[in-house]
């Protein structure tokens, strides 16, 4: 048996059965990162020693007992090193108190277990943000794994973990889930909390697992979701047991198809893919309905206003005084402008210097608040199409992961490719990616991801379909 | 857009090459975003969160699991006398 391959059911079947205790999985675990983690970079450290005095207490009666999970690394995990992939944190933070997720986790028996490998700050779709190390796609190593959450979706690819918690703020863990042929789900805006995850833009961001198989994001799911004193825009609505409710049909569930999403820019192999996949949603019951998202050429303009406004705001906290690196200044100016010209990565830059000027005085009006408006014309476009829907179908990303370097030269052409995910940040609605097979590229099999988009808090319905469809894709 | 203007406000020092191209870039996005004057949003109303939610209040008390002074101060690059330490910043 080789445990790395196991999915988080699986995993404690051999627990129960006895055919292996936490202790043994983790040093296998360990012994498979070390053997062939070099190869691809999906983890930027782990602790062994720290974990196995978990695993040692593990109490296997427990949702998750004894279970590893591999953490993206801006979720903060008391104890342990956090860096946001960024020169800014690397080997100078480490974390004081526990995400609300990671708090959730461990109740559950489970074992934080690795920091994985991300774009800085969680910006970029392609890991090649990382000012650490580079992280490849599995399924080709001259390929991205996709991003943000690349290392997240890298490892669970090529099994070097058991199941990861990302961060998706406008794709990042849809993406790389459908780059790397693994489930990622990015939950409702407010189902989970996001206490202690280092903030890129607060009214986007949510955290959610990325897993072998929808059963798996069912299980963390339950575990992760529900209120928190710690964060005011989480709901406390009860959390279903997603895990119970997976296995119903779907029968006369009714799918929407966007019109403007099969438009011009998709790659046909791609294309195919997801019209194969209605045909499988047929089959099991369902109903294909075209629906229109009339506003869908606006989408990145106003996703990179607001993202870019936001995280601008957020990222004046990492300045050097409280913690990261500081640069040697005379003054105070000096000491910021310093720190974080030597800080920060490119992309970073980048986007903290077009958030500052869209909210600069004289400009706001211009640029935030009318995106904000346009929002509401995002908003509006879902709500009508779920007035005649229960789920939406979509693409993940227009084209198969990019090669290792083609994509940092034009930057707005990377932010075009993050059309089909970031309405759902926008949003607030969930939304996932499941495999949907394979296209050839230069000989290769890459995988695509299916998107399932519902309504808010509409997990159950979401992670039905997806289940149902997985195990009719056999 | 003055690039110059926009890294001091961001508090981001820029070498030379990265102002060409940040320049550029960012003139670039701007051209790009201008998109949405194409929209009527006259009577829209901005949307700033995907969910509703209004002032969240709790009783204003010390909680438990609060950080200790050390753990407060444990990540800074400089600590004196169980404080964050600067520059000067009165004359």
């Amino acid at each position: 048996m080789n445990i790395s391959e196991l999915t988080i059911s699986q995993l404690r079947s051999a627990y129960t059965a006895g055919d292996i205790t936490p202790v043994e999985a983790l040093r296998a675990l360990a012994g498979e990162i070390d053997a062939r983690d070099p190869g691809i970079g999906a983890y930027l450290s782990y602790d062994l020693d720290r974990a196995l005095v978990d695993a040692q207490s593990a109490d296997l009666s427990q949702p998750l007992g004894g279970i590893p999970i591999l953490l993206k690394d801006l979720i903060s995990a008391k104890g342990h090193p956090l860096s946001c992939a960024s020169k800014f944190l690397e080997n100078t933070y480490t974390a004081p108190y526990d995400a609300t997720v990671v708090r959730k986790l461990r109740e559950a028996g489970a074992i934080p277990f690795g920091r994985a490998n991300m774009d800085e700050f969680a910006m970029g779709s392609t890991n090649e943000n990382s000012a650490i190390k580079l992280c490849r796609n599995p399924h080709d190593l001259e390929r991205v794994p996709g991003g943000s959450s690349g290392g997240s979706a890298a490892a669970v690819a090529a099994n070097l973990a058991i199941a990861s918690l990302g961060s998706d703020t406008g794709g990042s863990i849809r993406q790389p889930a459908s780059h790397c042929g693994v489930v990622g789900l990015k939950p409702s805006y407010g189902r989970v909390s996001r206490y202690g995850l280092a903030a890129f833009a607060s009214s986007l961001d949510q955290c959610g697992p990325i897993t072998k198989t929808v059963a798996d994001t069912a299980r963390l799911l339950e575990v992760i979701a529900g209120g928190c004193d710690y964060d005011s825009t989480c709901i406390s609505t009860p959390v279903p047991r997603y895990s119970e409710e997976i296995g119903k049909d779907i029968t006369g569930l009714r799918i929407g198809l966007p019109t403007e999403y099969f438009a011009e820019g998709l790659d046909p192999a791609i294309r195919e893919r997801i019209e194969s996949a209605m045909k499988t949603m047929e089959s099991l019951g369902a109903t294909i309905i075209p629906v229109s998202l009339p506003h869908t050429e606006y989408v990145v303009a106003i996703y990179y206003i607001i993202a870019t406004a936001e995280a601008s705001s957020n990222l004046a906290r990492i300045d050097g005084v409280r913690y990261g690196r500081r640069a040697e200044a005379s003054d105070l100016t000096e000491l910021y402008e310093k720190s974080r010209g030597e800080g920060f990565g490119s992309e970073v830059k980048r986007r903290i210097l077009f958030g500052t000027h869209v909210l600069s005085s004289g400009y706001y009006d211009a640029y935030y608040l009318r995106a904000q408006k346009a929002r509401t014309l995002i908003r509006q476009d879902f709500e009508s199409a779920f007035s005649r829907v229960d789920l939406i179908a979509a693409p993940v990303s227009p084209t198969p992961p990019v090669k290792i370097g083609e994509a940092e030269a034009d930057p707005l052409r990377m932010y075009l490719a993050d059309i089909y995910t970031i309405s759902a940040n926008l949003t607030g609605i969930c939304a996932l990616s499941v495999p949907c097979g394979t296209v050839s590229v230069e000989g290769k099999p890459l995988p695509v991801g299916l998107q399932l988009l519902g309504k808010p808090f509409g997990e159950v319905e979401l992670l039905r379909a997806a289940h149902a469809y997985e195990q009719a894709r056999g | 857009m003055d690039i110059r203007h926009i890294a001091r406000l961001a508090r981001i020092e820029l070498n030379s090459e990265e102002i060409l191209r940040y320049q550029t870039q960012i003139d670039q996005l701007i051209q790009y975003v201008e998109k949405l004057t194409e929209l009527d949003l006259d009577d829209i109303h901005p949307t700033s969160h995907a969910v509703e939610i209004f002032d969240v209040m709790r009783p204003d008390e010390a909680r438990d699991g609060a950080l200790s002074l050390e753990e407060v101060l444990m990540n800074s690059p400089s600590v004196t006398q169980e404080q964050f330490r600067l520059p000067k910043v009165v004359e």
